[in-house]
């Protein structure tokens, strides 16, 4: 086994990661030895090409269909270097100033925050698209939220020669979204930063990675790794975990942190969400330009965020609840359809957590609390208003028996929609913003790192991803993730001389023992 | 009764339409569910098949005759039956067979097609502008 060595190594490359990676490049400048691992394949441009199938198994960790342990919600993260910012829409939002202040993190302020994130939304390139630019999908959710009595407000997007490809979550076939994997990658790896990818973290101690790289498999996308297949042992006076929610907690759980950081896993939360799906009596565009336009914010009266959504057949299918003639007649009407993703505002609760297998692999365990359940149908009921007076003929909902709901029943949603009919196991829930598992806070008996990302006793180690949210951050994550990675990486830089200095102390007293 | 027996009931009536596929367009289907289900882990994998052996079996019990041999009609009972277990384990089961047939049967550029989709990488220019 090969021992590499580095003075920082970063392992993942989203939000956090290519931040990270992006924010070293003085270090990378003044000589020092910088690496980025990826769990993920490289994908070339040419290797975009919108297909669901195609690219649902190259970008998403097993596919887009990651279950929770009791397999009632699907988890969907991306595993390609870009991480999630591949297959994320790009709608870029600054953190509620309350939510920020909820977390009450000493050392954690929402001006620093917002500072950051204005930073980070023009480096992006994070505008409003013109009016010109927004297709049927979205103007009717403006035009019936104007109708139904709900406050709409356009989602600034980072994207630059958008197309309106309507392909965005299977990672933009025409480059336009402003992922790290087209923004900060390429300027780290300009700089001198390291890049691997199909490089598989497995354990991390004391100050020593060991990773598996994998060969490409046949027919598969994306480079070949840029190392020798097999297992890697690298070294480094810092290193910096940012495989997001999921990926860094079990990372430490399976290195041995859990017994002595017990808040490891902890705080999981995800907005779960569902699909909502109306029918129009005329054809509208839909599957052209950006599927996410607008949203609704009633994170603070309601629980939930409603948020403008367009998705592909298979998936819409899935997201469907039930089977046979009903489900076919809407999936025939696909060229009329418009869609609402409705995502509840979740909080952390006891029991909401990420654990490892004996395997060391991440199993999520999660409960849909009373309060998820009813901010969900609140969420439905609200969603189903704005189709019906954006002149939807009929609403699928999936907490309604039957799930059809016809604009002739539009004054009776509060009876049709219904906690009584979600049924975990039956009713498909998703989510994408995975959140916490290794919390900011003040020390080890309430959380896993300080304000800055550091590990609590482990002065080596730092977090900078979603996983540091110690609750829900209630919209859309990257941008926040990007503003806490470039403080991890601000304090990194602060501290490097001294922690390699103890690095190369470690060494020696290593070298005096043998 | 073999797996595939089993998948083509399940896909035929979960997708009433799947029933017209020609023998090659089935060839396409199942190809897609089988690596989707190759590329589960090995947990998963056992589960689904053991799933579609209780649900082509357990109809025998009320109409003596396994699931691939009923009617369309009591297909879509049993399908309903199983959908609504009050044992969430059975619903998942059936959660994760459905998706199953709808990736098989959506996921063809056929299906897509059919339905009217038309997303494509060019978005505005290929409807003929660069706006709506």
């Amino acid at each position: 086994m090969r021992t590499r060595r580095y003075d920082v190594i970063v392992i993942g490359s989203g939000a956090g990661g290519g931040t990270v990676a992006s924010e070293l490049v003085p270090l990378a400048a003044a000589g020092m030895k910088v690496l980025v691992v990826e769990q993920g394949p490289r994908l070339e441009d040419h290797e975009f090409t919108g297909g669901e199938l195609d690219m649902a198994p190259a970008i998403y960790e097993a596919g887009g269909g990651f279950l929770t342990s009791d397999g009632t919600m699907t988890l969907a993260f991306g595993r390609v270097l870009g991480g999630s910012t591949v297959v994320y829409t790009g709608t870029s939002l600054t953190a509620p100033e309350r939510v920020i202040r909820g977390w009450n993190v000493t050392g954690l302020d929402y001006e620093d925050i917002a500072v950051r994130t204005d930073r980070f939304a023009r480096q992006n390139g994070v505008h409003l698209l013109p009016r010109a630019q927004l297709n049927e999908n979205n103007t009717l959710f403006e035009a019936g939220c104007a109708g139904a009595g709900f406050a709409c407000e356009q989602f600034p997007v980072n994207v630059r020669g958008c197309r309106g490809s309507s392909l965005c979550n299977l990672g933009c076939p025409n480059a336009a979204k402003q992922g790290t994997h087209r923004v900060q990658l390429p300027a780290a790896e300009g700089a001198g930063v390291e890049i691997i990818t199909r490089a598989e973290a497995l354990r991390v101690e004391n100050r020593c990675v060991t990773v598996r790289v994998h060969a490409k498999p046949d027919g598969g996308k994306g480079r070949p790794p840029e190392w020798e297949p097999g297992i890697h042992r690298l070294e480094a006076a810092a290193i910096v975990l940012a495989g997001g929610s999921i990926g860094s907690s079990a990372l430490l759980l399976r290195s041995g942190f859990g017994a002595r950081l017990t808040r490891t896993g902890h705080g999981f939360t995800c907005h779960p969400a569902h699909v909502l799906v109306a029918e129009h009596a005329r054809s509208i565009t839909n599957d052209v330009g950006h599927p996410k336009s607008f949203f609704v914010d009633r994170a603070v009266e309601d629980g939930f965020v409603l948020e403008t959504c367009m998705y592909f057949p298979f998936t819409t299918a899935k997201n469907l609840t039930g089977f046979g003639d009903e489900h076919a007649a809407m999936m025939r009407s696909f060229r009329r359809l418009q869609m609402i993703l409705v995502l509840a505002c979740d909080r952390a609760v006891p029991g909401n957590r990420i654990t490892v297998d004996r395997n060391g692999r991440p199993v999520v365990h999660y409960r849909f609390t009373d309060r998820v359940i009813d901010s969900m149908i609140l969420a439905t009921r609200a969603a189903a208003r704005i189709f019906f007076a954006a002149g939807a003929v009929r609403v699928h909902a999936p907490t309604s028996r039957p799930h059809l709901i016809e604009a002739t029943e539009a004054d009776r949603l509060d009876e049709r929609i219904s906690a009584d009919h979600f049924s975990p196991g039956t009713t498909t829930v998703s989510a994408a913003h995975l959140m916490g598992g290794c919390a900011m806070g003040r020390d080890a008996s309430d959380s896993v790192t300080d304000a800055w990302g550091r590990v609590h006793g482990v002065p080596w180690l730092r977090i900078a991803d979603s996983s540091l949210f110690p609750d829900a951050l209630q919209i859309n994550p990257y941008l926040t993730i990007m503003a806490l990675a470039d403080r991890v990486a601000e304090r990194l830089r602060n501290d490097i001389a001294s922690l390699r200095e103890a690095a190369i102390g470690r060494a020696a007293d290593a070298g005096d023992r043998s | 009764m073999s797996r595939r027996t089993t998948l083509r009931a399940v896909v035929a009536t979960v997708v009433p339409g799947a029933g017209s596929l020609d023998e090659r367009a089935w060839c396409d289907v199942e190809a897609i569910v089988e690596k989707a289900v190759s590329e589960r882990p090995g947990r998963q994998r056992r589960q689904l098949r053991l799933f579609l052996h209780l649900l082509e079996y357990v109809p025998v019990l009320r109409w003596a005759r396994p699931f691939s041999r009923l009617s369309p009609a009591e297909r879509s009972r049993c399908l309903q039956f199983f959908e609504e277990s009050p044992i969430l384990l059975v619903r998942r089961g059936l959660w994760g067979a459905r998706t199953l047939a709808f990736m098989g049967y959506y996921g063809r550029p056929e299906a897509a097609r059919e339905i009217g989709y038309t997303a494509n990488r060019d978005g505005w220019q290929a409807r003929g502008g660069p706006g709506p």
